[in-house]
């Protein structure tokens, strides 16, 4: 059983809490973008200071997942990694590459540089904060 | 690892192209297993064999281990269980863009070989993937017969 919980500040084009001192885990490769991956199922929700992206990646490990922002662009990208047995063939499959990536565009006024990630039990779930002159305000009218 | 789970060489390039079609035009006329159920259906499985036991891979993310509810019976393995919508609900401040994860009960069927020993299974939850492991009965593991 693990609990993977991550929750740190994105730089850009930073890998997600790579952890120490754990045994080699299958390495990202942000460049292989022209490798097939399958489209992660995800949530999208968005609250007064940010938005909130809940993405299912089953099967990807804190250390094989990677976030990276480019400019306006969000990448997320995991390599699929369960413990197989040796001599294992395989009967049927549903997952049959092991890999997801997809990419959005953040709008301006999100702030790429604050995001937050955790993931558990291959949820990811991203929190994305307005700038903070993006933030709702209440505007105070005058009586003329 | 994980090649032995998706090469090419265990399905044959004839199923993937059958696979395609599907997605095309539905079915194809060929035979399915009874069981099979629609494309997309939660939590995927990827299924393998060793000489020595069954492995069932269930992708089930965001799922409590304890409330998974996994039976063998006559040689049909289950998986059931729930996954609570992580939208919020009646939430005015709260606009809900996309959603594509699933959410609610889910269950599905997996029917096993018959040398297998329904009394030795082991389940295991791992970045949100189930993997149950069903060993093969003593007598159906491989031997090695001496000439004599």
């Amino acid at each position: 059983m693990s609990d993977t919980m991550v929750a740190e500040r994105q730089e850009n084009r930073q890998d997600v809490g790579r952890g120490a001192g754990q045994a080699p885990a299958p390495q990202p490769q942000p460049r292989d973008r022209d490798q097939p991956a399958m489209t992660p199922r995800v949530d999208v929700l968005e609250d007064g200071t940010g938005i909130t992206l809940i993405a299912d990646l089953p099967g990807v490990s804190r250390e094989a997942l990677d976030i990276h922002v480019e400019g306006d662009s969000l990448t997320i990208e995991g390599q699929v990694s369960p413990a197989t047995p040796e001599a294992m063939e395989a009967t049927y499959a549903e997952v049959r590459v092991p890999r997801y990536r997809r990419m959005f565009t953040l709008s301006r006024e999100l702030d790429g540089g604050r995001i937050e990630a955790q993931l558990k039990d291959g949820v990811l779930r991203l929190r994305i904060p307005k700038q903070e002159h993006a933030q709702p305000r209440r505007v105070q009218v005058k009586v003329a | 690892m994980f090649a032995s789970m998706t090469s090419p060489s265990a399905f044959g390039e004839f199923d993937r192209l059958r696979r395609e079609l599907d997605d095309l035009f539905g079915l194809t006329g060929l035979p399915t297993s009874i069981r099979s159920a629609a494309p997309g259906a939660f939590p995927a499985l990827n299924i393998g064999h060793t000489p020595a036991s069954v492995e069932v891979y269930a992708f089930a993310p965001g799922i409590d281990p304890a409330r998974i509810d996994v039976t063998i019976d006559r040689g049909v393995m289950t998986i059931a269980g729930e996954r609570p919508s992580a939208l919020p609900g009646d939430d005015a401040r709260v606009n809900v863009y996309a959603n594509e994860r699933f959410a609610g009960r889910f269950r599905r069927a997996i029917s096993l070989p018959d040398d297998v020993d329904p009394s030795k299974v082991e389940a295991t939850y791992r970045d949100g993937v189930l993997r149950v492991s069903v060993a093969r009965r003593e007598s159906a593991l491989p031997k090695r017969i001496t000439v004599q």
